[in-house]
């Protein structure tokens, strides 16, 4: 029929050593671009141990970063870790916008369908699973404690072990590239084409084992982050008087908590058909694949609210900021956060209008879907009335929200067109629906992660961040999208659709190009995100801000030193209003500045790095079916746990004269910025 | 309030596209501008529905903007109130205003939806023309298989692949499923998307209104050769069809699509041609649809109906399950017992109950067709009944 080679049928053969790995799974033997990556991975790999080594760092991070509990460590930890998955990803989509730019007159462009179904897969699962789900988790860690004067979140090791599983999973998704191949089914790996009849391989292995892995880091990260909202919030911090990045991280992670584990659940099934020969979701045997994509669903669309809805928080935090107003409606804010959050939960249904449900519930879940635009909207018109009456100045933070309010509009409006459900049968799976997607998770999840970096980085530093090569990116970014996604839209209303490798009519190619023109230019903005950061750590001294509330903030954050100590506040704070530092601003009240005690603190441990290093291993060895060392590595999970329980050296007072030192070098450093102002002035 | 409303939208479409399409010369609109009426109903909505958020989008995104720049930090003369932050009819207004978008949205969507619903027979084959009483639709059973589609036409008794010809002008009535994983059945200039899966019945109606050739496609994801999993689709005159059919069984075919030629061409295989075949195994879609075109295997209706007799008691243990077997171990299907071997005791006991695998009588799972279509302009909808994906359900007879 076809020369064309069809995808393997049989599983790959089995040996009780190594399990399924063979010379034949290194497809760096056999493919020259992965090979390519492969030698530049490796050089640089090479590099960077050897500088970590060179400069005798290793020792640093483990103690001060690897086995922190700290969780502004543990915050800016993830926020790396997305930022260099964000990289990988990215690199899949620039491979993609190539590939279909290509792909025109018979030529086959440059990846065969094994590769590319792979590129497409990794790029959805990577950027949801590894890069926003770590930027939003960490700005919640870093930012949270410190707005509502706590030391740290409630179960410091439990963060540090959340951190170390989430990398855990990206470190799996990253093995695929060189060990195997990664899934060939879409990000959400609908079965019966994620099964094992047409799956053989271990490209699903991989996908189901690094969200397991990761997937438990996100649970307890969210559990952690709920009690420590719940307790450790500052006398006088009612809930009506919480920030509202605060709020939006409650309701996000009570999302996190209840649909995740649908989530692990649903992947638990799969595994089981793919291990164990049951038949949940196989054609025969009275499997129901459509059971899956329900399943899957109720966790994925509470998944685009635990991305966004901290974001919504973000640019709350960054209007008023930069407006010098208190936010406008602050209650029909926090409201509006929490009916998103309890209407995502039904909605589910309009990911699969076409699958053949009947017009009354394709007509309930398309109306449900377009009541979430209201209070969604409501959002939009409170940052707008913060605005209104300020005195907006617009440094990088307002800048990406603005460029947010603009985006997020449009991204809105084509979802809430989606959701009515005769015009998603001609909009499903189409580039269309790519558009909108991007829309809405570049133009809030993306740009409001910049804000966010760009606002909190000198809380997390002690100096701001190069105005001129943000302002470079900015400018590559958001023309940058709107020349990717535009022709995308509009080749959804030519009926193009999403995954195709190659085209046969030629009039499409030019739409492609231009959407290959905006990855460049994207490509440009991420360079000069990089050179940015690069440029002000270079240059740090000259961005150093000393007083800790570099942009006249209004929240308890800015009210310690940046970077803050250990310990975060010498004194708990006491909260009488919302705002509540722009409220001890305009009281005139003083930092505390004897009668110091020693402060309770947690101990560094190495548990979650081992746990997690462990529950990795056991991953991996499910993967290849190893099973010699799944059965190792689980009874060494166990050992280790148990072992961990029985460390009783979890905690140290920070003596009360280090506290006092700490703060006196604290008040010289506020005079002094006091006296070079008077100065000034 | 509807229809004036798509009337509008058409004569807005017929502004708007050519405007917007100026600098894209010679693109193809075809969601906008399709050749089908379902189709482009579908895109009127898109269109109505754009307009009616563009009412509240477009003042907010300029509101943004003016905002932006006249409460920038460096005008002073801007009026600055740092504590102001309640309005209680700002509020009113910005709950509402979205509110009343989404009631005018809301109602535009249940009307649409129940009246496109792609298992209702269709009521008009244009907004002047509706069906005929005595109209009878074209039927086509679709199969999409990897990675091609088989279009049986059973009336005519003849199947093709990867082509599909239908007369322009009268209704259509799809049959869907899929021999292996999922797939959407996708004519843009027909009508919206139904996905194909396997072991379950979907169904589309539509109409073509003019003659011409457009593309067919899948829009799910379906593995290696899911690019090229494309099809031909002309819309023709009555006569013109008639003629195709006869060129199919008469000219130069691939024979008669007997089950074992459909297990032949069920097999993995990328960019087939077209092929015609000049007749179809009895009951072959059915088959299809109940997992049992094999020789052998025993049809899921056939279990089912075991299972609501009651099962089949400690028996079962004694199972022969390669008999149930479709996919599991693997595309190949080689694995299944064939009839006459004799492969163990066991496999008696099933093939006792189930003496042939014909696939049980399918349901008729049709909407009936509207009497009026005032009901569907308001409430008391007519709803469309019967089995929305027809599992092959327990209740079932066995064919005659």
């Amino acid at each position: 029929m076809t020369a064309v080679p069809l995808p393997a049928t049989a599983p790959p053969p089995w040996s009780p050593l190594l399990g399924r790995i063979s010379l034949e799974q290194l497809p760096f033997l056999h493919e020259p671009i992965v090979a390519v990556t492969f030698v530049g991975v490796i050089l640089g790999g090479i590099a960077l141990v050897g500088a970590l080594t060179y400069f005798r760092l290793w020792g640093y991070l483990w103690k001060e970063w690897f086995t922190s509990v700290d969780h502004k460590k543990i915050g800016v930890m993830y926020m790396i870790l997305g930022l260099v998955m964000f990289m990988r990803g990215f690199a899949d989509a620039l491979m993609m916008r190539l590939q279909q730019a290509m792909a025109f007159n018979g030529s086959d462009g440059y990846l065969n369908a094994h590769h590319y179904d792979q590129v497409f897969t990794a790029h959805g699962v990577i950027m949801i699973f590894f890069a926003a789900m770590p930027f939003v988790t960490g700005l919640m860690n870093y930012v949270v404690p410190l707005q509502i004067g706590a030391r740290d979140v409630s179960f410091p090791f439990l963060n540090n072990f959340s951190f170390w599983m989430t990398t855990g999973g990206a470190v799996l998704v990253m093995a695929s590239l060189f060990l195997g191949e990664f899934a060939q089914t879409g990000w959400l790996a609908f079965p019966p084409l994620s099964g094992l009849a047409y799956s053989p391989g271990v490209g699903v292995d991989y996908y189901i084992w690094s969200l397991q892995v990761a997937g438990v880091g996100t649970t307890l990260s969210g559990i952690n982050l709920i009690a420590t909202i719940i307790k450790m919030r500052a006398p006088g911090m009612t809930l009506m008087r919480m920030p509202v990045f605060t709020w939006t991280a409650l309701c996000t992670n009570v999302l996190i908590v209840a649909s995740f584990p649908v989530l692990t659940a649903v992947l638990v099934l799969l595994s089981l058909d793919r291990y164990v020969g049951t038949n949940f979701f196989t054609n025969d045997f009275g499997g129901s694949p459509m059971m899956y994509v329900n399943l899957i669903w109720i966790w994925g669309h509470p998944e685009v609210y635990i991305l966004i809805l901290p974001i919504f928080g973000v640019f709350s935090e960054v209007t008023s900021t930069f407006s010098g107003k208190r936010l406008f409606g602050y209650t029909s804010m926090v409201y509006a956060t929490v009916v998103i959050t309890i209407l995502s939960y039904v909605v589910w249904l309009h990911h699969f209008f076409t699958m053949g449900s009947g017009a009354s519930v394709n007509s309930f879940f398309g109306i449900t879907t377009m009541v979430i635009s209201i209070p969604t909207g409501a959002k939009l018109f409170n940052w707008l009335f913060t605005m209104y009456r300020g005195r907006i100045r617009f440094d990088l933070p307002m800048m990406w929200t603005v460029a947010f309010m603009l985006t997020f509009t449009i991204g809105g409006m084509t979802g809430v067109l989606l959701a009515v459900p005769p015009a998603d049968f001609v909009l499903h799976n189409s580039l269309f629906l790519i558009a909108h997607f991007h829309n809405v998770i570049i133009g809030g999840v993306v740009f409001g992660t910049f804000a966010a970096i760009n606002y909190w980085w000198p809380k997390a530093f002690g100096f701001k961040l190069n105005q001129f090569w943000g302002k470079v990116s900015f400018w590559c970014w958001v023309p940058g999208f709107w020349l990717a996604f535009t022709p995308l839209y509009i080749m959804g209303l030519m009926g193009v659709t999403r995954r195709t490798r190659v085209f046969d009519d030629p009039s499409l190619q030019p739409y492609f190009i231009v959407a290959l023109l905006g990855a460049v230019l994207i490509a440009a903005g991420i360079g000069a995100m990089v050179v940015q950061y690069g440029v002000s750590i270079w240059k740090r001294e000259e961005l150093k801000d000393e007083s800790g509330d570099p942009w006249n903030g209004r929240t308890l954050e800015w009210a310690t030193s940046s970077p803050p100590p250990a310990y975060n506040f010498a004194f708990t704070p006491i909260v009488h209003d919302l705002d509540a530092w722009e409220d001890m601003k305009r009281a005139g009240v003083g930092r505390p500045l004897d009668g110091y005690r020693p402060i309770h603190m947690p101990s560094n441990t190495g548990a979650g790095v081992i746990l997690a290093g462990i529950s990795t291993a056991l991953g991996f060895a499910l993967i290849w079916h190893i099973w010699w060392m799944a059965g190792a590595s689980f009874v060494a999970l166990l050992v280790s746990a148990i072992a961990h329980t029985f460390n009783y050296k979890r905690d140290y007072h920070i003596p009360a004269e280090d506290v006092a030192a700490v703060e006196a070098q604290r008040t010289a450093q506020l005079e002094r910025l006091a006296q070079n102002q008077g100065a000034a002035a | 309030m509807r229809a004036k409303l798509l009337n509008r939208a058409r004569l807005l479409r017929c502004a708007i596209v050519p405007l917007l399409a100026l600098p894209l010369a010679g693109c193809d609109w075809v969601v906008l501008n399709p050749a089908g009426d379902v189709a482009r109903q579908q895109g009127d909505l898109v269109i109505v529905a754009t307009l009616l958020m563009l009412l509240i989008v477009v003042p907010v995104m300029a509101t943004v903007v003016i905002f932006a720049w006249r409460y920038r930090a460096t005008n002073t003369e801007a009026k600055y109130d740092p504590d102001w932050n309640h309005s209680t009819q700002l509020e009113l207004m910005i709950w509402a205003a979205p509110l009343m978008i989404i009631i005018a949205l809301g109602a535009v969507t249940w009307v649409g939806t129940h009246l496109l619903d792609p298992y209702r027979a269709i009521s008009r084959i244009d907004a002047q023309t509706p069906v005929a009483a005595n109209a009878k639709p074209v039927e086509v059973e679709v199969v999409s298989m990897d990675w091609k589609w088989l279009f049986i036409y059973p009336e005519q008794n003849i199947a093709t692949v990867n082509e599909l010809v239908v007369p322009a002008g009268r209704p259509l009535r799809f049959r869907m499923t899929s021999s292996t994983v999922m797939n959407t059945f996708y004519v843009p200039a027909l009508a919206g998307m139904i996905y194909t899966m396997p072991g379950m019945e979907t169904k589309l109606h539509a109409v073509f209104n003019q003659e011409g050739a457009f593309k067919g496609i899948s829009a799910h994801f379906s593995g290696a050769g899911f690019s090229q999993m494309h099809f031909a689709t002309r819309a023709v005159s009555d006569a013109q069809f008639d003629q195709w059919v006869a060129s199919v069984k008469a000219g130069k075919n691939d024979g008669m699509l007997s089950r074992d030629a459909y297990l032949q061409l069920d097999k993995p295989s990328i960019a087939d041609p077209v092929r015609h075949y000049a007749g179809v195994a009895p009951d072959l879609f059915n088959a299809v649809v109940d997992l049992c075109v094999q020789p052998g295997k025993i049809c899921m209706s056939q279990m089912a109906m075991l299972d609501a007799k009651g099962g089949v008691g400690k028996e079962a243990a004694r199972l022969n399950v390669a008999a149930l077997t479709y996919d599991k171990n693997g595309r190949a299907t080689e694995t299944a017992v064939l009839p006459g071997s004799v492969v163990a005791q066991t496999d008696r006991f099933v093939k006792a109950y189930c003496s042939d695998n014909r696939p049980m009588a399918a349901p008729s799972g049709d909407a009936p067709l509207p009497k009026t279509l005032d009901r569907l302009r308001g409430a008391g909808i007519n709803q469309a009944t019967g089995p929305r994906v027809s599992l092959a359900g327990p209740l079932l007879q066995p064919a005659s």
